[in-house]
């Protein structure tokens, strides 16, 4: 008797905190599993449409997509149109930004978790911060009026000294006036400082103490403790902050458009070279988007940034996955 | 080289804050000597000025002599790095370097003192996981991460990594506290073992582990809320616990403690 009254009451309780919990549970996974149905949805219908806008200028095109380096699409009865030079000059900027980037934002991290006086740390960090809400258009101007003539001679020299290397042979633009590739990748460079820093200084300073003090205590001195701990532990997030950095600058667009020149030549795939990214292309057409055909083909090249940017991304997960999981 | 330590009238700040007051200890080569006392009354403290840790945390600084062997391991001359490379640690929470083999941790302290030579370190990496009773349970995974041990193998190889180096004394801050029974009784066998090579320091909160492992014992304790830790009494352990010469001791081992 008393044990079913027991049972009785126990199996109330247990009906109605299971019930509830089921049912806030229920209502979450729905609100969860239904907003990623969306995001993915948003992107395959963007994908869609991207697609279905640029297929009839594709079909119109009489130059070869991928190895034209061509692309003019003014005269909608012929089209031309390749995206060579685009992907080019977009790839050569944006690998030369983070080949800038990538070392001065690590000594900075380094600098701010393990070297900097604890009173200096924070106002430090705030400043390189404070890059990152300068707009693009002020780090174009800049770039354009400041940095580009004061690296004329830098840029000269190493144009005169490793001449002979292609990255440093002569452009299809001047040296003289700054607007190349070799301005834009280090304005770049400077653009996504920040957020390297930001995240790599994130993920030094959490190190485990237990394994600074651990190396420590084994006598590392002060580097060799940076080096067994510190940098093995934030590695991944340091790769993951600069594929992050790397696809800011592919996507850059204004600082870009404002200081590179244009050239009637095709691309030499030298820093001294001029013209246009995907980004910077696509809206410097803006004033042509009244018209389907031409529309779509910038649509195209817009694809393949989309794409590249994806598999930035893709190769970037792979390596911070591989890492991780250790 | 087996080296005594002699802690002569040692002050310990964090900051302003006075944490240990005018230790006096002598600790004598090839014995255990075990720190007890209620917790913050700064056994850790006082055992990470042993080997220059403690001033590895911003503002904490020592006043008083640490001698090892008669030499100030605190004169102006001497570097910290020396120190604890002569002065071997092993944690509370077991610290293996986790992006590391198990032999690479072993070989760790080694790689850093400049050893080089490959066969030479497996030779020492075997050694020291020899004497650390942790070559059988590894030698078939010595390339797999130190992290996937338990935590009784992990503290073990914490060991290895510290004796691999050959120290002249082995510092341990209450080093089985995160581990089971099994895996504690492991660790202590292996303090008895390796006491014939190492002058060894242990903190414990576990008063039957000091009188089971060590030779000495110290205790110390706090005069009262935001005043200094003191050592109240230090004698051979057998005497500690049966027969005290403070109060104070007493009243702590029988648990009459407030
Ligand atoms: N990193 C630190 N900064 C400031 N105070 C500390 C720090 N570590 C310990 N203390 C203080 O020093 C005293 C002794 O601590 P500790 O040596 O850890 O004690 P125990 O090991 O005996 O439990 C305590 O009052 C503690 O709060
Ligand atoms: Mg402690």
């Amino acid at each position: 008797m008393i044990g079913a009254m027991n049972d009785n009451a126990t199996g109330t309780l247990e009906t109605r905190s299971r019930g509830s919990r089921r049912s806030a549970d229920l209502i979450f996974q729905g609100i969860s599993t239904g907003s990623g149905i969306f995001v993915v949805l948003a992107i395959v219908l963007i994908g869609v449409f991207l697609l279905i806008q640029s297929v009839p200028s594709l079909a119109a095109n009489n130059a070869n997509f991928l190895f034209s380096a061509q692309f003019s699409t003014t005269d909608a009865g012929n089209l031309r149109f390749g995206i060579r030079d685009l992907l080019l000059v977009t790839v050569l900027s944006s690998a030369f930004a983070l080949v800038i980037a990538m070392p001065i934002a690590l000594g900075i991290a380094l600098f701010l978790t393990q070297y900097a006086p604890t009173t200096l740390r924070r106002p430090f960090a705030y400043l390189i911060d404070v890059l990152a809400a300068v707009p693009s258009i002020v780090y174009g101007l800049w770039g354009l009026a400041v940095l580009g003539p004061a690296l004329v001679p830098v840029a000269e020299w190493l144009n005169a000294t490793f001449g002979w290397f292609p990255l440093f042979a002569n452009g299809n633009v001047s040296i003289g006036g700054g607007g190349t590739i070799f301005t834009a990748g280090i304005v770049l460079a400077v653009m996504i400082l920040p957020i390297i820093t930001s995240i790599t200084r994130e993920v030094f300073r959490q190190t485990p103490a237990d394994h600074i003090e651990g190396a420590l205590a084994l006598g590392a001195t002060k580097w060799e403790m940076i080096r067994a701990t510190v940098l093995p532990y934030g590695r991944s997030g340091y790769i993951g902050a600069s594929m992050l950095g790397l696809g800011r600058a592919l996507g850059e667009t204004v600082a870009v458009l404002i200081i590179l020149r244009t050239s009637t030549d095709p691309t030499t795939f030298s820093l001294f070279d001029g013209g246009y990214t995907f980004a910077s292309k696509i809206a410097s057409a803006a004033a042509e988007f009244n018209q389907p055909l031409p529309t779509g083909a910038y649509i195209a090249a817009g694809l393949v940034l989309f794409v590249l940017t994806f598999v930035v991304n893709a190769i970037a997960r792979s390596i911070v996955g591989g890492k991780v999981n250790r | 080289m087996v080296k005594r330590i002699d802690v002569k009238d040692v002050d310990i700040y964090y900051g302003k804050f006075h944490a240990v007051q005018s230790v006096t200890v002598s600790v004598p080569p090839r014995s255990v000597t075990a720190f007890i006392g209620p917790s913050g009354c700064g056994k850790s403290t006082v055992l990470r000025t042993l080997n220059r840790m403690h001033e590895v945390i911003p503002g904490a600084r020592v006043e008083g002599e640490v001698l090892l062997d008669g030499e100030n391991i605190y004169a102006p001359s001497v570097d910290p790095v020396s120190v604890r490379r002569t002065i071997g640690m092993v944690f509370q929470r077991p610290n293996p370097f986790p992006t590391m083999s198990i032999r690479d941790n072993v070989v760790a302290g080694l790689r850093l003192a400049g050893t080089r030579d490959r066969k030479r370190l497996d030779e020492i990496a075997e050694r020291a996981l020899r004497s650390a009773n942790l070559w059988a349970e590894v030698k078939d995974r010595l390339t797999k991460p130190g992290g996937g041990l338990s935590g009784g193998q992990q503290q073990r190889l914490c060991i290895a990594r510290a004796i691999a180096v050959q120290p002249d004394v082995l510092l341990m801050d209450e080093p089985c506290s995160a581990l089971d029974p099994i895996s504690t009784l492991a660790i202590e066998d292996l303090i008895g073992e390796l006491k014939k090579d190492y002058t060894i320091v242990i903190v414990t909160h576990n008063m039957q582990q000091a009188a089971r492992v060590s030779d000495q014992t110290a205790f110390f304790n706090l005069p009262g809320v935001g005043q200094p830790g003191r050592l109240i009494e230090y004698n051979d352990t057998e005497k500690i616990f049966s027969n005290p010469d403070e109060k104070a001791t007493e009243d702590y081992i029988s648990g009459r403690f407030g």
